[in-house]
């Protein structure tokens, strides 16, 4: 029902594409994330919930974004679809297609564990299963994002007890507001960077409760003990030298690992992801009961061996999705000197670069696939290539 | 364990050297002698050696975490080492057991594993896995597998044990020299006020020169120089007391009965006798190249056929004791005179040499001096400020080491595999290949010399241009083209190329230049030539 084409996933039966990453007449979208959601296209359907932050991210586009309620179906040329929680950030999606009574389920991003800020996943029961595989292997099992979130607050009371301030990087959709869910406003100020700060008045329309913050501009100066959550980006910029001495934090699943860690060279590094682990991910999959699974950016190989071990009809994907990047500003930065690599550089003005990071999983598994089953090569930071903020 | 597991990970957290000693004054301000005595050992970098093969570890970690074993390799190699993998891979207890002493987990758990049957550790390690939790097992993990490295210098923990005991820093540094276990006795005598205490077999620490990285002229007036060459072999330290002779490597390692011949020499020694010198092969009056010496390195002992092979002597850079008296305050001008007569009174056919004075008369013969490096087979030269005391550790100022200008070669990646701890996941080590007609032979592997931005485009480029998979190695499509710099060259029946260099690292990647332009195996062999013919 969904193939990959150079434009990204096809749907010939209904005549639309799922997520492309080329500019296309009909878009269905999973999630605002850049990866996902490309500019340019004639029309867009999203999730209702998700609305908001895909218009800001829009743009000059957003008129041509429509939403549509969880759980409600649409026939679009015979194929039933409709959008089903993801659990990744507001308004993430699943989407469901069905047609004669086969089902294919494209789930995007996501991720099962608890998040106040957007809707819990839910397992949708279908024929084949397209997931990510961003986690994909048995190192990564998360822990409980309540005790990574009193690590962060004990972090932030100690900063705080010593006059520094606590800069905490984070995505500025998704991961951010997540963060400020999960802060203790006792403590002390939460300062917000403006990148984040667009994106989380958007969360609190769409009626999300998150602790009261400020714009954390130039004119406001140094505010000892605040915390101020901030693109990766950010780290080591002027900005974050305004705030005087204080203490870096990253929040990433990638921070599980200590080597991933230490590259980083942040002061804490805090094992918070909005993707699945490895049980999550082989959980979600079981949910669904699907016979065949289709997996897209990550630990593909991996992935894929194990389920056919298990006895699943399983093959990789050739998507140009990203998952969660792990170190920031190498993106730009390897752009420039790296024309041996075949790294072409970012398009001019995209405000989005500045946030961007570098994606740190394997992706030869999704090139190998993608030449054997005829489909386009996929080169990761090809010529549209855009810093995704996750 | 759960104090030393904490000390482990706030030493790793913190980047700021205040933040570390701090950390390191906490913990031993609170330890038991005990624990305190195994860690100093450990941080120090007196590790033990890895107890339990890394097969069976692998193998009982797949089959502990109930995933196949090729899963448990793609995983490995993402976390980049294999005690942080055991630690993410096993599951882990959700009851936390009482807390015992690093001494407990160490004497009574870690260190028999050596003297058991593989049966036996695993049943050890199965409970260990299943007892200890989160950092205290991780950092277990890595005692295990012989790899527990901290950021921090040994320089660091000698500060903070000096200001936990208010004993001088090198007088604790002196007390850790040679050979001692690490006990709540041993403890106590190191952080022990009265410093006139004395371990006859200890050799003193060794002072190290920084890179000359300035102008000449920037050092003052040449007169003022001692220059010497510096010699390529191990730096040693020469200690004659109460008619015994201990001859110690700079890793502190005694390596009695490794060179007989200057052994031999040393009982022509006075008591009371500390020469600071370079172990070479040695040959009508000149020293081999270090490939000669690396034939008696390794051997324990030494057969009468390889000590007529490969003859070893000492070359004296200093004289550190004499008479029972220390000498390090002195100036290094005076200790070079009564080096030079210690030396001089040895007898004819002596395997100890002094090591020759270059006498410039202006900073440019210096600088011709140090051209003539490899001619004279030394690796450059040694500055040594006349005035200067014999410091302890690596201090600027005074010592300075300047190094020959490396030769280069332009090579192309041919092969990589992923590193480890900072860089796992990162293809991060390569072998480089050069030109023989028409094909690349490898040549050298090299691990070092990138930014951590152009190592991520070389990751990018090997991920997609993997021509062929063998285990953890990718042989990728040659495309990039790296100069590469090496100390030293020679023939080698060990290496495809037949050629075999020293040191081997990246100075530069060449993105001007395409896999065509590298250079050729005769390139190098006319290298080879010109080294030769000049020595």
């Amino acid at each position: 029902m969904l193939r990959v084409t150079e434009s990204g996933l096809y749907c010939d039966l209904g005549d639309f594409f799922v997520d492309p990453w080329r500019p296309v007449p009909r878009a269905v979208v999973t999630h605002a994330h850049s990866d996902h959601l490309t500019w340019g296209c004639g029309s867009y359907l999203v999730s209702e919930r998700g609305l908001g932050v895909t218009r800001e991210r829009l743009g000059e586009w957003s008129g041509r974004a429509e939403g549509m309620p969880f759980g409600e179906v649409r026939e679009i040329n015979g194929v039933r679809v409709s959008f089903h929680p993801a659990g990744h950030i507001l308004g993430s999606a699943q989407v469901r297609l069905e047609h004669r009574g086969e089902v294919w389920v494209a789930s995007g991003d996501y991720k099962t564990d608890p998040d106040p800020t957007c809707d819990a996943w839910e397992p949708v029961r279908c024929h084949t299963f397209i997931t990510e595989s961003t986690f994909g292997l048995p190192i990564y099992r998360w822990p409980a994002p309540r005790e990574v979130f009193a690590g962060i607050n004990a972090w932030w009371r100690e900063n705080a007890a010593a006059g520094r301030a606590s800069l905490l990087f984070g995505y500025g959709l998704g991961k951010a507001q997540r963060l400020l869910a999960g802060l203790d406003p006792s403590i002390g100020p939460i300062l917000v960077h403006g990148a984040v700060d667009r994106m989380t008045a958007l969360y609190r329309e769409a009626g999300v409760d998150l602790p009261p913050t400020e714009y954390a501009t130039a004119s406001r100066g140094v505010a000892t003990g605040a915390m101020v959550v901030a693109p990766p980006s950010t780290d080591g910029s002027a900005w974050a030298r305004k705030f005087g001495e204080h203490s870096t934090a990253f929040a990433s699943g990638w921070m599980l690992v200590r080597g991933a860690r230490r590259r980083r060279s942040v002061d804490r590094g805090f094992t918070l992801s909005d993707h699945v682990d490895w049980p999550q991910l082989l959980q979600a999959i079981d949910a669904t009961g699907a016979e065949r699974v289709l997996v897209t950016h990550g630990f593909t190989g991996p992935v894929v061996r194990w389920l056919r071990e298990q006895g699943l009809s399983a093959d990789a994907l050739a998507t140009r999705y990203e998952g969660e990047r792990d170190d920031a500003q190498v993106l730009t930065a390897e752009s420039e000197s790296d024309t041996t690599a075949g790294v072409s550089a970012q398009p001019a003005g995209d405000p989005r670069v500045a946030t961007g990071d570098e994606f740190a999983g394997d992706a030869d598994d999704i090139r190998t696939s993608s030449t054997s089953d005829g489909g386009p090569p996929v080169i990761r930071d090809g010529s549209d290539a855009r810093g995704a903020d996750e | 364990m759960r104090a030393f597991a904490e000390l482990y990970d706030a030493i790793d957290r913190t980047t700021a050297t205040q933040g570390k000693v701090a950390a390191l004054v906490a913990y031993f301000g609170s330890a038991s002698p005990d624990d305190a005595a195994l860690a100093v050992s450990f941080l120090i970098g007196r590790r033990p050696k890895r107890l339990v093969k890394s097969g069976d570890l692998r193998a009982w970690t797949a089959a502990a975490a109930g995933i196949p074993d090729w899963l448990f390799e793609e995983s490995y190699a993402q976390a980049g080492d294999l005690a942080e993998a055991i630690s993410l891979l096993v599951p882990e207890t959700s009851v936390e057991a009482d807390d015992m002493s690093l001494v407990y987990w160490v004497q009574e758990q870690l260190l028999p594993l050596a003297r058991l049957e593989p049966a036996l550790q695993r049943e050890v390690l199965l409970h260990v896995w299943r007892t200890l939790r989160g950092s205290s097992r991780f950092v277990f993990n890595k005692l295990i597998t012989g790899s527990f490295r901290v950021g921090v210098s040994a320089g660091l923990v000698v500060r903070a044990l000096s200001q936990v005991s208010g004993v001088s820093g090198d007088a604790i540094s002196h007390r850790l020299m040679g050979q001692w276990e690490p006990s709540g006795d041993w403890y106590a005598r190191l952080m022990h006020p009265d410093t006139d205490d004395a371990d006859w077999s200890r050799p003193y620490p060794f002072y190290l020169a920084y890179p000359m990285e300035q102008e000449l002229t920037a050092l003052g007036a040449v007169h003022e120089w001692q220059v010497e060459w510096k010699w390529d072999g191990i730096r040693a330290q020469l200690v004659r007391r109460r008619g015994k002779t201990l001859l110690w490597s700079r890793g502190e390692e005694l390596l009695a009965g490794r060179f007989p011949e200057v052994e031999q020499t040393a009982e022509f020694l006075p008591d009371g006798t500390v020469i600071d010198g370079e172990l070479v092969a040695w040959r009508d009056g000149v020293p081999l190249p270090f490939s000669e010496l690396q034939k008696r390195i390794n051997r324990k002992t030494v057969g009468r056929k390889l000590l007529n092979d490969v003859p070893c002597a000492m070359i004296a850079y200093d004289l550190l004791e004499y008479g029972g008296t220390d000498l390090r305050t002195s100036s290094m001008q005076e200790r070079r005179e009564a080096l030079e007569a210690v030396v001089r009174a040895l007898p004819a056919g002596r395997t100890m040499h002094l090591s020759p004075l270059i006498e410039p008369k202006s900073w440019e013969s210096v600088h011709a001096a140090r051209a003539d490096s490899r001619t004279m087979r030394a690796e450059g030269l040694m500055l040594k400020r006349r005035a200067s005391a014999y410091g302890v550790g690596r201090r600027v100022g005074d010592w300075w080491k300047w190094k020959v200008t490396p030769l280069t070669i332009d090579a192309v990646l041919v092969y990589a595999q992923a590193g480890h701890g900072r860089r796992a996941g990162l293809y991060t080590d390569y072998t480089f290949a050069v030109w023989d007609n028409d094909a690349l032979v490898p040549f050298a592997k090299a691990y070092s010399g990138l930014t951590d931005v152009e190592i991520r485009a070389v990751d990018r480029y090997v991920r997609q241009n993997t021509l062929e998979k063998f285990g953890p190695v990718r042989t990728v499509t040659p495309g990039l083209v790296f100069e590469l710099a090496f100390e030293g060259i020679q023939e080698s029946s060990r290496h495809k190329s037949g050629i075999a260099v020293r040191f081997p690292r990246i100075n530069r990647w060449r993105t001007d230049k395409l896999p065509a332009d590298a250079d050729s195996l005769e390139t190098i062999r006319a290298m080879l030539r010109e080294v030769r013919s000049t020595a």
